[in-house]
């Protein structure tokens, strides 16, 4: 089993990762954010549309899914 | 304050002490501001709409041909063809509703972890602890010799664990165990991009559905999902409550949400808008890791695999599981639903590939 070869960032200038650190706190800080009730009713909403085009939510007909058989045909 | 500014040079009363509590306080911020957001949870806004019947999935096709531990595959646009790569370093390419192979490509290298389908459906790019990310065209002649169209256009300092192509064939994202994720150009091999900021290795990306713009999104073993922007290399959003390594990020399709996949057998849902976890796929019988994970087309259902060789399928909005599949004899390292949403296929250490449907 390959293990995860760790590479820890060579710590070299802790100044500049610390700079580093503030300002991309700054960057994610700064985002506009909208609630959960609404990001919830928005992910909700998606799923309600799209529903009937999903086959392995829906169940599709044999007939439909390449991946399911057919019946097999009897030569007459 | 300049961060490229010389880094020996201190601005006035700033100190290593000064940014580390300026730090600290951004940290402290950036949660009060999410929490006051938080005003209910997703399966409780999710218990006014009806349950999910029972799922029946079968297998419907085993792939065999691979000598040894599947570690990674991709859907084909054409939503038929396969490719898959493996630990002995074989990369393969099947029909899978024949389940015949058509190409087969021997890597020089063990432990190919990533291998991807261009959009064209002419090439496939795999890559692993050869460091690099190769394209392979893939010939009309069965008797072509592949691998001598071979291109090399990613070169990282350690394993390459993710790739994917762009919306064309002309990039390739890659990530790696060097911490970082990269762009390339394929023709040339030229770096066009590189993300830094995850702290330990990357182990997967994705790229946002094409609507939603130019971002992708990156796991790795600091725990931390990363989101970035394509063009200016900047980490513009960052996640960090799985308590082990993230081994899979997947966007929801509309690309306002993505799901994770990590050591710690959970898989959590992340919304891009609210910036907070909003979903926890777990249960206390599952204690094994979860390797991958995929949205089915309307992204109600999660397929993810376990390293307890088990499939699970979880309701996304209520956080209910509403299947489990078996079938794979080892470890379930990685699941991808088709492109049209008709099937899902599994790849595991037991050397095979399962289509379900």
């Amino acid at each position: 089993m390959v293990s995860k070869m760790s590479s820890k960032m060579v710590g070299s200038n802790n100044l500049a990762n610390a700079r580093r650190m503030v300002q991309q706190l700054r960057v994610e800080a700064s985002i506009e954010r909208i609630k959960v009730s609404k990001a919830s009713a928005d992910l909700m909403r998606y799923c309600g549309e799209n529903a009937k085009y999903d086959p392995l939510l829906m169940g599709i007909p044999a007939s439909e899914n390449p991946f399911k058989d057919k019946k097999p045909c009897t030569i007459l | 304050r300049d961060a490229c500014a010389e880094p020996h040079q201190l601005s006035k009363g700033e100190t290593i002490h000064t940014l580390k509590t300026e730090s600290e306080t951004l940290k402290a911020k950036l949660e009060e501001e999410r929490a006051k957001l938080h005003d209910v949870e997703l399966h409780q806004v999710a218990e006014k709409i009806e349950a999910l019947g029972q799922f029946v999935m079968k297998t419907r096709r085993t792939l065999k041909g691979h000598g040894n531990k599947v570690l990674c595959m991709d859907w084909c646009r054409d939503k038929r063809r396969i490719v898959s790569s493996s630990q002995d370093g074989k990369v393969i390419v099947w029909d899978a509703y024949t389940t015949n192979k058509e190409h087969a490509v021997t890597m020089p290298c063990t432990w190919v972890m990533a291998c991807a389908y261009a959009p064209s459906g002419c090439a496939v790019a795999c890559g692993g602890l050869d460091n690099k990310c190769s394209v392979y065209p893939l010939s009309l002649d069965k008797n072509e010799n592949l691998a001598a169209k071979k291109k090399s256009v990613a070169m990282h300092t350690n394993y390459l664990s993710s790739c994917s192509f762009t919306n064309s064939d002309m990039q390739i994202l890659t990530s790696s165990g060097d911490g970082t994720c990269a762009l390339w150009d394929v023709e040339s091999g030229q770096l066009l991009q590189s993300f830094h900021g995850h702290s330990a290795d990357v182990l997967s990306l994705n790229l946002a559905p094409s609507e939603t713009g130019n971002t992708f999104v990156s796991g790795g073993c600091d725990k931390k999902a990363n989101v970035w922007d394509m063009r200016s290399g900047q980490n513009v959003q960052s996640f960090e409550t799985h308590e082990s390594d993230i081994n899979c990020v997947k966007y929801y399709p509309s690309g306002d949400a993505f799901a994770t996949g990590s050591d710690d057998a959970t898989c959590r849902l992340y919304d891009l808008r609210a910036d907070r976890e909003v979903a926890i796929y777990s249960k206390e019988s599952i204690i094994f890791g979860a390797s991958s994970v995929d949205f089915s087309l309307s992204g109600r259902l999660l397929f993810a695999g376990y390293n307890d060789y088990t499939i699970n399928v979880w309701d996304v909005l209520k956080g209910t599981r509403v299947a489990i599949l078996f079938g794979h004899e080892n470890r379930v390292s990685t699941v991808r639903v088709s492109p049209d949403g008709t099937a899902f296929c599994s790849g595991s250490w037991d050397s095979t590939l399962r289509i379900w449907a």
